[in-house]
């Protein structure tokens, strides 16, 4: 009996222990991006570091602007969504309401191991294959460029919206879609008033899921994308919050002005993620409501 | 009188098991019939082989006549979408959209064709009026039907069946999720709907059918055991089968 009721206590123990171990991983890295990001922003200025349109990390006179890279970031994600949620959208509905079971079974094997290619996959295919063809197709000297990484951002965030989209969509209670035939609609007609708008919250909070995975994307997009520090165009080389620190902070000397704006960019970044994952939690409480 | 659906010899199967055996049944205009008898009979079937709402069950086969306004049901050249517009249904459950209370009644006409705002707004009070719900909703049309209390919820599902201008009204249990005081209200409004439509109603309650129906048909295990006018049907049943459900001995 004691021996049992020693074992209970410790297993608790080892249960909040290992619950701990997360919250101080967050605790320590939000402290640590604080701490380590906030000098930088203090020396240069919070308004010419967010809004500065010159990064020029090594000249003599540096300069320390991570516009381009914000608003690269939030291009890409935007351009990533104008692609990816039409197409994730259409297919979590082909899923849950049009494709046969048979035919729903592979289509979601396909989008499972989508889910499980490793970014550095997407971009060794994104460089060997699509910047190629967008060079030769654009007639660009380069084909590295923004335009080549939100294709290949598109295609990374399918997954997560055509999964989250899919259980949102299933779990529409069938009675609605009923009383949709039995008034005389189509089976289209059906889909696009009724399921996805009772799906609407389920559906978004794919797609915030969808803009977090490509605003933190680095890998993939550090291999097509150009990594030159311009203000976004569609067709130019460009570098995004994510691409701004890995290319960099192996060549920053420890303790410089242009290693701590590096940690500043991590802190931004870090504010985006946080902001959208708040979002996704508010649609994810609505979502519980009935 | 005149027949509006007519069903001969109807016979339907879900795959290899029969739950409609050579069933023939007139259903005459701006009545109401009731249909009785114990679960699992096919009344909800045979109400949903009136608007093919079957078809969405794979692997049913239907054989034999069914004809609305004398033209078959299940001729391969109908259009479903028209059919169903004019044979409307209500569901057990109260099955409203969720979304307000408004465009629950206006999603219908929506669908059949493009209306002007003022002629949608018409549309959407003339159908809360017919099936007595206006007074209570007029001030929250945008307001989510899903706060509607439960009969209400039936009330508005049978004001968004009437938007589309039907002539048939389906009803399967329409009551048997609902208290007392909802009930009676809906009896109440039954017997102002025959004035312009034809409802069919599947009721479990026999009081009901006796109470609100003009014909009442009772089904057995798929058959139909026997149909005539409601008052002929409980006093002097013609069945011994009839007699016995309608006398509680089972079911
Ligand atoms: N989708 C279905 N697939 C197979 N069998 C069904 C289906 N729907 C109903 N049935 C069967 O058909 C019979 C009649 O069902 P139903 O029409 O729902 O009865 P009732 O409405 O009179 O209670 C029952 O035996 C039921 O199990
Ligand atoms: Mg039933």
């Amino acid at each position: 009996m004691k021996a049992k009721a020693a074992v209970e206590r410790i297993m608790g123990s080892v249960f909040f222990v290992c619950g701990m171990v997360t919250i101080v991983a967050v605790l320590g890295i939000t402290a640590y991006l604080i701490i380590s990001g906030i000098p930088a922003i203090r020396e240069i200025g919070l308004v010419d570091f967010l809004f500065g349109q010159v990064w020029q990390s090594t000249a003599s006179e540096p300069l320390f602007g991570i516009m381009p890279f914000i608003l690269t970031s939030v291009y890409g994600t935007l351009g990533a969504c104008l692609i990816g949620v039409p197409v994730g959208l259409m297919t979590a509905v082909f899923l849950a309401k049009v494709a046969s079971p048979k035919v729903a079974a592979v289509v979601n094997t396909a989008v499972e191991l989508l889910a499980g290619i490793p970014s550095v996959v997407y971009g060794l295919i994104g460089m060997i294959v699509l910047v190629p063809a967008v060079m030769r197709f654009f007639q660009l000297k380069n084909g590295t460029s923004l335009f080549a990484a939100i294709i290949v951002l598109a295609v990374m965030i399918l997954p997560s919206i055509i999964s989250v989209a899919r259980t949102a969509l299933v779990s529409v209670p069938g009675e609605y879609e009923e009383a949709s035939f039995a008034l005389g609609a189509t089976k289209m007609e059906t889909i696009f008033r009724v399921s996805i708008p009772a799906a609407k919250s389920g559906i978004a909070a794919g797609i915030v899921l969808g803009i977090g995975r490509a605003i933190g994307e680095a890998m993939a997009v550090m291999m097509v994308a150009g990594n030159v520090a311009n203000m976004p165009e569609l067709f130019k080389s460009v570098s995004f919050l994510t691409t701004a620190i890995t290319k960099e902070m192996a060549y920053a000397p420890t303790g410089s002005l242009r290693q701590q704006a590096l940690f500043s960019i991590a802190l931004v970044l870090y504010v985006f993620i946080m902001l959208i994952n708040t979002i996704l939690n508010a649609f994810l409480k609505r979502r519980e409501k009935p | 009188m005149s027949i509006i659906v007519s069903a001969k010899d109807l016979n339907l199967y879900y795959g290899a098991f029969q739950a409609l055996i050579d069933v023939c049944l007139d259903i005459p205009e701006k009545e109401i019939t009731a249909l009785i008898g114990p679960s699992g009979c096919g009344k909800s079937t045979f109400l949903k082989t009136l608007n093919r709402m079957n078809d969405l069950i794979p692997g049913v086969k239907i054989t034999g006549e069914l004809t609305y306004h004398g033209e078959n049901i299940y001729n391969g050249g109908l259009d479903v979408t028209v059919l169903r517009k004019n044979i409307g249904m209500v569901f057990q459950k109260p099955n409203p959209f969720p979304m307000s209370i408004y465009d629950n009644i206006a999603y219908g006409p929506r669908l059949h064709g493009k209306l002007k705002k003022a002629a949608l707004d018409d549309l959407v009070e003339r159908s809360l009026k017919g099936a007595v719900l206006w007074d209570e909703v007029k001030d929250r049309l945008k307001k989510s039907a899903m706060g509607l209390s439960g009969g209400q919820q039936q009330r508005l599902c049978i004001a968004r069946a009437l938007s589309v201008e039907p002539d048939v009204l389906l009803m399967d249990e329409p009551t048997s999720a609902l208290d007392p005081a909802s009930t009676a209200k809906i009896e109440d409004l039954m017997s102002e709907l025959k004035k312009n439509y034809t409802v069919v109603i599947v009721t479990h309650n026999m009081q009901q059918a006796a109470r609100i129906s003009d014909r009442t048909a009772f089904f057995l295990v798929g058959v139909l055991v026997e149909v005539g006018q409601t008052n002929d049907v409980f006093s002097i049943p013609r069945d011994k089968r009839t007699e016995d459900y309608i006398s509680g001995r089972f079911g």
